[in-house]
């Protein structure tokens, strides 16, 4: 998936990350504090900020790319505004929790473990959360959408882009 | 600059006002040698070293820490001693490292000491990651200066006047209370140049973790520092001659830092007059589980594990029958109930194939399947490897599928044998400690559970009633033909007329447990079996 970062938008960001690798750039071992204050930053690794660390702390991308896959804590894609957790367990998946998934990720044109290009909703899925007798469930931020249908899943979307 | 008068001065006016909101708090007794202990029966039982001053005093005013003595065992050690007769007190004390190994702290100071080198680091190793364990995060959060005065003593004896601490990302106000403590220590002037005013420079910088159990290995947690994949070296080398950037270098856990200060405080007689001869001191515990008063225990080594789970612990949790006690996390073993008697101290605990590890302590009761509670540390372990080395990373993967496969009810007869070889070879094989204790659960419950595997691969069941494909739900003649079960099914196998007995099809049955939950309590008609 491709996230176009918006280099204009995120000008003042960007300017706190030049501004602590300026001030720590000869600190030795810097590249884990760089990523760590990258991701409390933006939330995420943006390829265009990982370019910058490496030009400016002339670290290969393959090297950066090696550490930053390494620790499961860092991310490469930002998560949505809306995070969806599509329940998976046993239960739900008896009562087509697969179709469900499938449907969301047909509406929002994703697979599940990604975020929609607008940044609106990431789609996980997770394992039992414990409402099995109401399966299949899905939850949206806290919420929890209970004895789903897949006709169902629009509306409950919508609600969240009008809500925005 | 900070002089021992001053420190003396910010004591004696700081005492009094300590005193004054202990007691108006009603929760702790001040004795008459100064030491002062929480109240309650669950601390009456306790030694408290590591953790004297949790939940005393407040660990965002360094004055609170120098009011219980904080800062002069670092003062004595800088003014009155010279390295050397620092590492022999260490040595005599007999302190041995709490973060699992149990390695001799003195002796292993000694060898970054005798190193000639222009730079020498001091880490302090907080990543603390086995599931379930939280004895050093509540040392950083309630008194993190113990972990600084510690550190400061130590760089002192081997010369080094740099260190670090590293803390696991998901602490996040363990890291906030260091560094407000360690900008408090700078500002003070007990840490940074000229330390009361001796020349000892000493230096601490944080740096976080970001999610990789390995990186609690030493020589791991070194290269992650260094800014690189947290996988740990091949041990040509020492760390404590060639560590962090090659410099001579040493790690110590949190609580063993935090027992520092008290040692020198209190004199080394004092402290060997705790624990046993080959383990002095204490152990700080993580007592969780199926146990009734679920908290941090610090008690004296020797104790019996009787002692803690049942005379501190209050035994297990609602009359159930106590099956096995789990200590050393991942890397540890179950302890059957007939060795509830075992002393706990490195030696006792490693001889029965378990280890103290950094001090979690699991309780199970007669629900928790024995082959399940291995699967689950191994599935820790796959999912930790850091896959630098193929015993570990191909071995406990084929280890995890034989477990699933029994748990499952597809074991077969050579499945035991089959796991018994794979230990072994992961033991053997692997290049650092998390491959190396692995296979340690199975090894453990095989060993003292092997005729639940037996009854899982042979008969298909779980003693334990714990296995999902291995249970059963059904409904006796109890039934009263509410429908309440049939209407919670999620998947509509519960047919039965009303009024009449209800039937499950154990074909389409997917052991979610709803119908037991709607079982009206009165009725209690659904069983597992
Ligand atoms: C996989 C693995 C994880 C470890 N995690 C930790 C940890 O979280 N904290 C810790 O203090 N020691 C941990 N250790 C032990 C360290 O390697 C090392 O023995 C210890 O920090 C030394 O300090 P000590 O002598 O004070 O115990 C771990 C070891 C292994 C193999
Ligand atoms: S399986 Fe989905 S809530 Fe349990």
């Amino acid at each position: 998936m491709e996230f176009v970062f918006d280099r204009e938008k995120n000008k003042e960001k960007i300017e706190e990350l030049e501004f602590f690798i300026a001030e720590n750039k000869d600190m030795p071992g810097i590249l884990m504090p760089a990523l760590q204050e990258t991701q409390r930053i933006f939330g995420y690794l943006p390829l265009e900020m990982l370019q910058v660390i490496s030009r400016r702390l002339s670290i290969p991308m393959s090297e950066i790319y090696g550490v930053a896959t390494f620790y499961s804590q860092f991310s490469f894609i930002p998560k949505g505004e809306n995070i969806i957790s599509v329940c998976l367990g046993t239960a739900c998946y008896v009562k087509g929790a697969q179709k469900i998934l499938e449907e969301i990720e047909d509406q929002l044109n994703i697979k599940a473990g990604n975020t929609t290009p607008d940044l609106l909703f990431s789609i996980d899925s997770t394992r039992c959360i414990g409402d099995c007798s109401l399966a299949p469930v899905i939850l949206i931020n806290e919420d929890v959408y209970p004895r789903l249908k897949t006709d169902d899943i629009k509306g409950i979307l919508d609600k969240y882009r009008k809500e925005v | 600059m900070i002089t021992i008068e001053e420190l003396k001065r910010i004591k004696e006016e700081q005492r009094p006002i300590l005193e004054k909101r202990l007691i108006e708090q009603g929760n702790v007794n001040i004795n008459e040698d100064g030491s002062i202990v929480l109240n309650g029966d669950y601390y009456k039982k306790q030694v408290r070293i590591a953790l004297k001053n949790c939940g005393i005093i407040d660990p965002n005013n360094i004055k609170e820490y120098i009011a219980v003595d904080g800062y002069f065992a670092l003062a004595n050690c800088l003014i009155n001693k010279k390295a050397k007769d620092i590492i022999e007190d260490m040595k005599a004390s007999g302190l041995r490292g709490r973060g699992g190994a149990g390695f001799p702290t003195g002796r292993k100071w000694e060898t970054a000491f005798l190193y000639d080198a222009d730079q020498k680091y001091m880490i302090c190793n907080a990543d603390e990651g086995d599931p379930g364990a939280f004895m050093d995060r509540s040392i950083l959060e309630n008194d993190p200066h113990s972990v600084l005065e510690g550190m400061a003593i130590g760089g002192y004896s081997i010369g080094a006047d740099k260190g670090f601490i590293y803390v696991r990302a998901e602490y996040p106000l363990a890291v906030r209370r260091l560094r407000a403590a360690i900008d408090q220590a700078k500002e003070l002037g007990l840490l940074g140049n000229n330390i009361l005013g001796t020349g000892f420079n000493f230096d601490i910088e944080l740096r976080l973790g970001s999610g990789a159990f390995v990186c609690g290995e030493g020589t791991a947690l070194i290269e992650s520092i260094e800014g690189k994949r947290g996988m740990p070296r091949t041990k040509i080398y020492r760390t404590a001659h060639k560590g962090l950037w090659e410099k001579p270098t040493i790690i110590n856990n949190v609580e063993t830092f935090a027992n520092v200060p008290v040692i020198f405080q209190k004199g080394v007689d004092w402290f060997r007059s705790i624990g046993t001869e080959k383990s002095p001191g204490t152990k700080v515990f993580a007592l969780v589980g199926k146990v009734e008063n679920a908290g941090l225990v610090e008690v004296p080594m020797g104790t019996t594990l009787r002692e803690i789970v049942f005379d501190i612990g209050g035994g297990t949790q609602n009359g159930k029958e106590f099956k096995s006690v789990q200590t050393g996390g991942p890397s540890g073993g179950c302890i059957p109930a007939n060795l509830i008697d075992t002393s706990v101290d490195f030696e006792s605990l490693d001889k029965i194939g378990s280890i103290m590890g950094s001090g979690g302590m699991v309780v199970m009761d007669e629900n928790t399947c024995m082959v399940d509670i291995a699967r689950y540390f191994l599935d820790f372990t796959v999912d930790e490897s850091c896959g630098k080395c193929v015993p570990c990373r191909e071995g406990t993967k084929r280890m995890l599928e034989t477990l699933d496969k029994i748990v499952s009810g597809k074991g077969e007869e050579e499945d035991i044998e089959k796991l018994e070889s794979l230990s072994e070879t992961i033991t053997l094989g692997s290049l650092c400690g998390l491959g190396q204790t692995a296979a340690n659960p199975v090894i453990t419950t095989l060993k003292y559970f092997r005729d639940e595997y037996e009854a899982h691969i042979q008969d298909k069941k779980c003693p334990a009633g714990a296995c999902v494909d291995l249970v059963e739900y059904f409904i006796t003649d109890k039934c009263i033909g509410c429908g309440a079960c049939a209407r919670a099914c999620p998947v509509d196998c519960i047919s039965g007329a009303k009024k009449e007995l209800h039937v499950i099809d154990q074909d389409r049955c997917i052991k979610c447990g709803a119908c037991m939950e709607a079982c009206p309590p009165k009725i209690s008609a659904v069983i597992k079996r």
